[in-house]
């Protein structure tokens, strides 16, 4: 190995392995290139999904018809939601910057399973492929949403089939992701890294990957069992047969709603790793965030009636999951007490990471104080199936995982690129995106308390005006999206270079190597003394 | 780039990776569970229908090669490559003759119309359609892991024959083996669900 392709000091961006051009990234096992690998493939199906939302939006500006019909509304609502749960929020942060920083987080050279972690996005990519086949085949793209419900999904002529085996092939890629960062946890630590020296990222990815291990082969066999109904009638789910479609909502959410912290802990993580270093104080409360996320990830595992309180259980059943879905609340909201406190009487530096996680909190909390109007059961019974439903699901998957995305892309961006991104476009796309955000959801809450369900084209002309400012907001909201991700991607290839390791005054190990990490990260594993967040000496 | 070795961390991956496969077919056995408590008469006629002949001598094939390769495990350990190899055919042998039986039993079936969407199965009743779709479901995707076991099998014999795997690294045989074992552990539960219990 020549001098100038030294695992230890070329950069990971610039090193040459056995594989030219592009080739040198979709066969590469470095675990900053497959990190990178899921950002760039999500970015894209996001733009593509959110175009979709766009495209409905538009539609919804007023009762009728305006630019589609039901059957095409129907449609993009299931590809929507397809793309945006299954290729976005599941994999979402941990596949990105889990992939990325997890290693350097803990002081290691890679993950345990380099090679199975390159599988873990081919599965990927290929569920994706085989979701989009659903679109240009012969009997129409399906339109059964993303949760594709007992018995219209194998009623309905349209082409389920690939989107729901294409679902199953991307579980796959979660379930091997979950393997890798559970080994990794134990076994690559750095000498003197203990449990509870771990950063608070680190912790997340590891509560998540516990329960991508546990929840996705639930989703699996369900999926797959749906395929058997469409290609052979095996009658599980199928009223006609005996089967019974209310079991395929319970094995549906008994993956779902743990699902949803998939999505949720590693955006948590992030959030505690920004806060602490822009307020330049040491986390408040770091076991209570460690102990709420085993927590969450443990009850999160007992609520998932909660979506099917209008659906047909007995009264025991219902009060004990609504009591459930309360005590899974309380410690979300310990973790957003945690971060106020840290940032109580802080040294608050106004960067754009920041900004985005501090409107995390904010949307968050709507999102979260929703889900308890949701979780009670006379209430819910009222709004299920509206959009106040839609307004919540927003407001923690897009308003928490998204934006924590955002934050966090925002954060390592200097790390992961070697160059800066123009912090004053940045914080203008950061504003209008939350101007428009709000204007596009805070609205459907209102709608949806009036009546107004979801899962339709059209309305009655009553809920004309909430829709218009709904839809609006819309379109402010995807001008923010653009300036942003413009302003990325420029500054990804043409933003000031930067080979500063420390740029935002970190303390975890990811801001104490090299800009961008090396090959190896590390020349030599470091040995660990201190805690993630000792800012005061 | 120094390889990173450690074979307890591989033996770690592959314990969650069976944990995962538990939770399948647990699932599926909730399913079972449900639908037998909703129709207990027809599941237990169903059942008379299953070959237990057949069944039980699938169920001692299957525990003899589950001792096969433990004990091909232990001929690795003791540096004897060819006892290894030998004991691991005959698990590939046994595996194989597990599917031709599978083969002929689910033959029988279908001739009599029992496979799901058959005319005849159709007429029999919510709980008969239900035990057959179950039947063919589960067994179906245990022999789906019984043929990923021989591309497992076939893959640890080629790469013990290459010197790959050897006394001093044979954690991809031991993980093999804990896989078989796992594929023999879900057929010891759904022997006696589908064949048995009365
Ligand atoms: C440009 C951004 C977005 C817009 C304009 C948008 C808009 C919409 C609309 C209009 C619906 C259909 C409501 C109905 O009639 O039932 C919908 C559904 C949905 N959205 Fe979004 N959305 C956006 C971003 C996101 C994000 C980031 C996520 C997840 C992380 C997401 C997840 C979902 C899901 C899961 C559904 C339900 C799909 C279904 O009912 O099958 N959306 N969205
Ligand atoms: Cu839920």
């Amino acid at each position: 190995m020549s001098e100038a392709n030294n695992a230890h000091n070329v950069s990971y961006l610039e090193y040459k392995g056995q594989y030219k051009g592009l080739l040198a990234w979709i066969f590469s096992t470095d675990h900053k290139r497959i990190g990178l690998l899921y950002l760039y493939t999500m970015l894209f199906f996001f733009s593509v999904a959110a175009i979709l939302g766009l495209l409905m939006k538009t539609q919804l500006i007023a009762p009728g018809y305006t630019i589609m019909g039901p059957q095409t509304y129907n449609s993009l609502f299931t590809l929507h939601g397809i793309i945006m749960i299954f290729v976005i929020v599941v994999p979402g942060l941990p596949a990105v910057f889990g992939n990325f920083f997890l290693p350097i987080m803990i002081g290691a050279k890679d993950v345990a399973f380099p090679k199975l972690n390159l599988l873990s996005w081919w599965f990927y990519i290929i569920g994706i492929l085989i979701v989009l086949t659903s679109q240009f085949m012969g009997d129409g793209p399906p339109d059964t949403g993303w949760t594709f419900y007992a018995p219209y999904s194998f009623r309905t002529p349209t082409n389920v089939l690939p989107a729901v085996f294409g679902a199953f092939v991307m579980g796959f890629s979660s379930i091997l992701t979950g393997i890798n960062f559970v080994v990794t946890i134990h076994r690559m630590r750095a000498p003197g890294m203990t449990w509870f020296k771990m950063p608070l990222f680190p912790w997340t990815l590891y509560g998540t990957a516990w329960i991508q291990i546990l929840a996705t082969p639930v989703i699996g066999i369900t999926l797959l069992l749906i395929v058997a109904e469409r290609l052979m009638g095996i009658g599980i789910f199928d009223p006609a047969l005996g089967g019974d479609p209310i079991l395929y909502q319970h094995l549906f959410w008994i993956y779902s709603h743990p699902a949803v912290y998939i999505m949720i802990l590693p955006a948590m993580g992030a959030i505690s790793e920004i806060i602490p270093v822009f307020s330049r104080k040491t986390i408040f409360g770091y076991k209570a965030i460690v102990l709420s996320t085993l927590a969450i990830a443990f009850v999160g595992y007992f609520v998932w009636g909660h979506h099917m309180f209008t659906s047909g259980m007995s009264g025991r059943a219902l009060y004990t999951f609504s009591f459930l879905t309360f005590l899974v609340a309380i410690p979300s909201a310990i973790k957003v007490f945690n971060w106020v406190s840290t940032m109580h009487k802080g040294s608050l530096q106004m960067q754009t990471p920041f900004y985005w996680a501090v409107s995390f909190i904010f949307v968050f909390m709507i999102g979260g104080l929703s889900g308890l109007v949701l979780g009670s059961l006379a209430t819910n019974v009222h709004v299920h199936d509206t959009h106040f439903v839609v307004a919540h699901f927003h407001f923690i998957v897009f308003g928490g995982t998204g934006y924590a995305f955002m934050a966090a892309l925002h954060y390592w961006f200097p790390k992961m690129f070697g160059r800066m991104y123009d912090m004053n476009w940045a914080n203008l796309g950061w504003g209008i995106f939350f101007i428009g955000f709000n204007t596009l959801y805070l609205p459907m809450f209102y709608l949806g308390i009036m009546g107004m369900p979801r899962r339709y084209y059209d309305y009655l002309p009553d809920f004309h005006g909430g829709n218009i400012v709904s839809s609006l907001g819309a379109w402010v909201m995807v001008s923010g999206i653009v300036i942003i991700f413009a302003n990325l991607i420029r500054s990804a290839r043409h933003g000031e270079k930067t080979t500063e390791k420390n740029p935002w005054g970190g303390k975890t190990l990811e801001w104490q190597v090299d800009t961008p990490p090396t090959l190896e990260n590390f020349e030599e594993i470091p040995t660990i003394e201190k805690g993630p967040y000792e800012f005061e000496d | 780039m120094t390889v990173h070795r450690d074979d307890l961390g591989d033996k770690m991956g592959m314990w969650l990776f069976i944990f995962t496969e538990l939770l399948l077919f647990g699932m599926l056995f909730v399913v079972y569970a449900v639908y037998r408590s909703m129709h207990p008469e027809a599941f237990k006629l169903g059942g008379d229908e299953l070959d237990v002949v057949m069944g039980t001598i699938n169920t001692i094939i299957l525990l003899i090669s589950s001792m096969t390769v433990a004990m091909s495990i232990s001929a690795m350990q003791k540096g004897n490559k060819k006892l290894a190899l030998t004991l691991l055919t005959i698990t590939l042998i046994i595996a194989v003759v597990f599917l031709v039986n599978k083969y002929f039993e689910w033959g029988a079936k279908f001739e009599y119309g029992f496979n799901p969407g058959a005319p005849e199965l159709l007429e029999l009743g919510h709980g008969t359609i239900l035990f057959f779709g179950l039947y063919f479901i589960m067994t179906g995707i245990h022999a789906l892991h019984i043929l990923i076991g021989i591309a497992l099998f076939i893959y640890v014999v080629w790469q013990i024959r290459k010197d790959k795997i050897h006394q001093t690294d044979y954690v991809w045989l031991e993980n093999t083996g804990l896989y078989w074992h796992l594929v023999d552990l879900i057929w010891i539960f759904l022997f006696p669900l589908f064949y048995l219990i009365h």
